[in-house]
């Protein structure tokens, strides 16, 4: 997080950007934020049209998408607040890339819990296939960051890739993932643990076991 | 009204009160940073941590806990210590011990609260945080590194000037306080967050490592860069005025000053005049005091006198020079230099009635031709906390950004005949309605169709006079009252044909018009008006004098004399004194006290300090309102007065924020 920063505001950057405006469908999601909240208070919407504009910036960039400087202008101007506070609010939440990142956007978990459960060996496996924190690879297709908890510790470690988590991983399981991603497939979201579904206890709960068929009531037995 | 104990003594605290609020009415000092009396309340800062209860068991930050019945406050337990330390001691984490090389050192809330509340020592080892530098404008120095992050600037520029352009970027550890994309802040009050900024990270760019607090003599003086008169501190050193700062004033200007009247410092040691000069064959040729006023004897006035008096004279001065025309048989005085030529018959109706901090209670304001930010940029935040507690502002007169909604009616002076039906009913249904006329409306003759309009609605009302005019020169009011005022204006003098004129710093004046003239410039600075004079006696400026100050709301204020006046500069009033022998009359006065006490017989108002009394509003005429505002007397906000045009400082802030050139930064 430290290496946080603006992407500089060039002239390149001002041509490719500077004509930014929501397509159709995002302007009516966008508009939709607007109208959860009250009339005039429009600004509180500012957090949803960041992720709009930031997934509208990936479709036409074919990444997971980022917020060029002009982009934020533009959700300022579409909100009618001041350009500094939309700064502030894309700069404090590490969900908004501030600088363009690749196809796929790998947030390997180094927090307590992952790290017990092999977030290292994850992050060495990202490493052997060329992904560095911080940057994208050269193809474009991966850029690697290592983020505090994502709230998947029953099923450490994990990565989110894009919209998708990705848990139980073993070094194996990963590159299992990535390959699949890589060729363009949809691989299973969720545990790759095989016969786990969600983060049930594996091989069967432990605790309340009488809670498994019915409903019981373990009040009397404090 | 909640009663609690604070230290084992029981008050009474006004309802809404906080914490700390009470502990202060107690007299306890609590130690803080992020929070501000003007400012709304942060809480982020946590110095000002007490015990309460009841609470949770652990320390309250006082500024945010609204005080309650039966509260039991603690300012000196040993939690209180505890947790102060411990607050100290992360802040001192990130801060660079770079205090000899701190402008803000000696002066710094941090330096004084870490003495007084802090351990000692650090147990810190690790490496500190560094930040880079960040690029808010040629008046604001930035060392990030120092920032303790309290937002007291991001608040004041949002909540105060109104312009949304400071803000803390990232979070956590890297938080850091910028500029959007470091672009200079363009306020005229911006450099207010010099004196906010509880440490050094945002200090005065043109008096960086200038001085030393210790080292400073403080002056309480008045600022004469608007007709304002903001309250304001003259720190000099020897011979030198080195910087101002404001003092506080709710009447005036709260805690707060313009940048010009700020910054406009350097140009007090710039382009002074500081000897005599004599015109010889068209040229301005250095004399002694003797020559010059051999030069002037030798025109021989007689009656043919005219006194011209410029916008930042003292009363004094301009009695001095009343007294002396008086004796030599002339009453053609005058101060509006640029032609000005509204109806002074009755002082009220070219007065701030609502007085300054009044205005800020209004409900509806119309603002006939003056562009307020930049004609007096405090008054512009008064307006700007009016119109955020409901009130209607209605502008005649060409855009400008006021930093709060307003409605435009306009440039056309005729919708004053009959306002629009918006304007109509916001005036209608206020309760305390305002009017403010400024220079432009003054100018195009809507004095009177506006009194009309306050008969009309009312404005003069229980306790309430809602008429108001801004004056944009300090010394306006003070040149009404003691008749610096002819019925049309400088045209009169134009039209006297007065052998000799005397020119009290008058810089604004077509000086072509006067041709057949011999022009006496009495004044500080080599400007349009010493260009143009046959014979120049250099004066003092106003931190070289002491002076009695009239601001555009009627208040009498006293200023006082901070260094003295260049080389063979004299203040005003001896020049004036000296000029009576030379001419062979008496004026009445041999002293400063004996100038004082004559000035205070002769008008008696400007003998008390505060707000002058000039009586009920006239009644309005019967004129139509008709012209078009084309424009605003005020070109350039930086380069009004001669001393700001020779700043070094405000002539960069035109260039840059105004005309939008770049500057490189040197290389460090």
């Amino acid at each position: 997080m430290a290496d946080r920063h603006l992407e500089p505001d060039t002239p390149e950057l001002r041509a490719r950007w500077g004509n930014f405006a929501f397509n159709a469908a995002w302007d009516a999601k966008a508009k939709a934020a607007i109208a959860r909240y009250p009339a005039g208070r429009q600004r509180s919407a500012v957090m949803a049209l960041l992720d709009f504009a930031q997934r509208q910036v990936g479709e036409e960039t074919q990444t997971q998408g980022w917020l060029p400087i002009p982009v934020m202008e533009y959700v300022a101007k579409y909100l009618d607040m001041p350009i500094i506070r939309v700064v502030e609010v894309a700069s404090f939440y590490t969900m908004y890339n501030l600088v363009p990142v690749g196809r796929f956007h790998v947030q390997v978990c180094g927090t307590t819990p992952c790290m017990l459960r092999g977030s290292d060996d994850i992050l060495a496996a990202c490493k052997k296939r060329g992904m560095h924190k911080g940057h994208t690879t050269d193809d474009g297709l991966w850029t690697l960051t290592e983020v505090e908890c994502m709230g998947n510790c029953a099923s450490a470690p994990m990565v989110q890739i894009n919209d998708d988590n990705y848990e139980d991983l073993t070094p194996e399981r990963l590159d299992a993932v990535l390959d699949a991603l890589a060729a363009g497939k949809t691989p299973k979201a969720g545990t790759q643990e095989p016969g786990r579904h969600t983060v049930e206890p594996l091989g069967g709960p432990t605790t309340l076991t009488a809670m498994v068929d019915s409903n019981h009531d373990y009040r009397k037995e404090w | 009204m909640p009663k609690v104990t604070v230290d084992g003594v029981e008050l009474e605290v006004p309802q809404g009160a906080t914490v700390l609020q009470a502990c202060e009415l107690a007299g306890k000092e609590i130690p803080r940073f992020c929070y501000h009396e003007r400012l709304s309340i942060a809480g982020n800062c946590r110095m000002c941590l007490v015990e309460v209860a009841p609470g949770p068991p652990k320390p309250q930050a006082s500024c945010a806990l609204p005080a309650s019945e039966g509260q039991v406050i603690k300012t000196d337990s040993p939690m209180v210590k505890k947790a102060r330390e411990g607050v100290m001691e992360f802040l001192l984490i990130n801060h660079p011990l770079d205090c000899p090389i701190c402008d803000q050192g000696g002066e710094c809330d941090l330096q004084d609260q870490s003495v007084a509340y802090g351990r000692g020592t650090s147990r810190f080892h690790e490496h500190k945080r560094a930040v880079t530098e960040k690029y808010m404008g040629p008046l604001i120095k930035t060392t990030m590194t120092r920032c303790i992050q309290c937002t007291r600037c991001v608040r004041f520029s949002e909540e105060i000037a109104g312009v949304d352009e400071i803000g803390a970027l990232y979070r956590g550890e890297n938080m850091q306080i910028t500029t959007y994309l470091e672009k200079a802040a363009k306020h005229e009050l911006s450099a207010n967050v010099i004196d906010l900024c509880p440490v050094g990270a945002l200090t005065s760019g043109p008096y960086a490592f200038e001085a030393r607090p210790w080292e400073l003599k403080k002056t309480l003086s008045i600022d004469v860069s608007d007709a304002i008169g903001a309250n304001i501190r003259l720190d000099s050193r020897g011979r030198e005025v080195l910087r101002i700062l404001p003092r506080v004033n709710d009447d005036v200007n709260e805690e707060w000053l313009s940048d010009k009247g700020r910054f406009q410092v350097d140009g007090l040691t710039k382009r002074r005049l500081d000897r005599p000069y004599v015109r010889r064959d068209g040229k301005l040729v250095p004399a002694s005091w003797d020559e010059a006023f051999a030069a002037v004897a030798s025109v021989n006035p007689g009656k043919s006198v005219a006194v011209i008096a410029g916008d930042m004279v003292d009363c004094e001065t301009m009695f001095a020079a009343r007294a002396l025309a008086g004796a030599l048989g002339s009453s053609l005085l005058e101060g509006r230099q640029t032609g000005l030529a509204y109806d002074c018959s009755n002082l009220a109706a070219v007065n701030f009635n609502s007085t300054l901090s009044g205005i800020e209670t209004a409900d509806a304001i119309l603002i006939v031709g003056s562009h307020v930010r930049w004609e007096a940029p405090l008054l512009n935040a008064r307006l700007r906390k009016a119109a955020k507690n409901g009130a209607k502002v209605f502008v005649v007169g060409p855009e400008w950004d006021a930093t709060y909604p307003v409605s435009n009616l306009g440039n056309d002076l005729a919708v004053l005949n009959k306002l629009p039906k918006d304007a109509d009913e916001a005036f209608k249904a206020a309760q305390r309605p305002a009017l403010i006329i400024g220079g432009a409306g003054l100018g195009k003759g809507g004095l009177e169709p506006s009194l009309a309009l306050a008969e009309k609605y009312n404005l003069v009302r229980d306790g309430w006079n809602g008429f108001n005019a801004l004056h944009m020169a300090a010394s306006r009011m003070g040149g009404l009252m003691l008749g610096y005022a002819q019925p049309g204006g400088i045209a009169d003098l134009v039209a006297a044909k007065p052998k000799l004129v005397l020119s009290l710093g008058a810089d604004e004046v077509d000086y072509t018009r006067f041709a057949g003239s011999t022009v006496v410039y009495i004044g500080h600075h080599g400007d349009k008006g010493a260009h143009a004079a046959d014979v120049i006696l250099p004066g003092a400026a106003f931190s070289e004098k002491p002076g009695t100050y009239v601001n555009t709301e009627g208040r009498v204020q006293l200023a006082d004399k901070a260094v003295f006046a260049p080389g063979d500069a004299r203040e005003d009033w001896t020049i004036l004194r000296a000029l009576a022998d030379a001419l062979g009359v008496s004026v009445g006065f041999d002293s400063f006290d004996q100038l004082r006490a004559a000035m205070a017989k002769a008008v008696p108002a400007l003998g008390r300090e505060g707000l002058a009394d000039y009586g009920a509003l006239p009644k309005g005429g019967k004129a139509k309102a008709e012209g078009v505002i084309e424009g605003y007397p005020v070109k350039d906000f930086y380069l009004t007065n001669p001393i700001a045009r020779a700043s070094e400082t405000m002539q960069r802030c035109s260039a840059e924020l105004l005309h939008g050139e770049t500057f490189a930064e040197a290389a460090e």
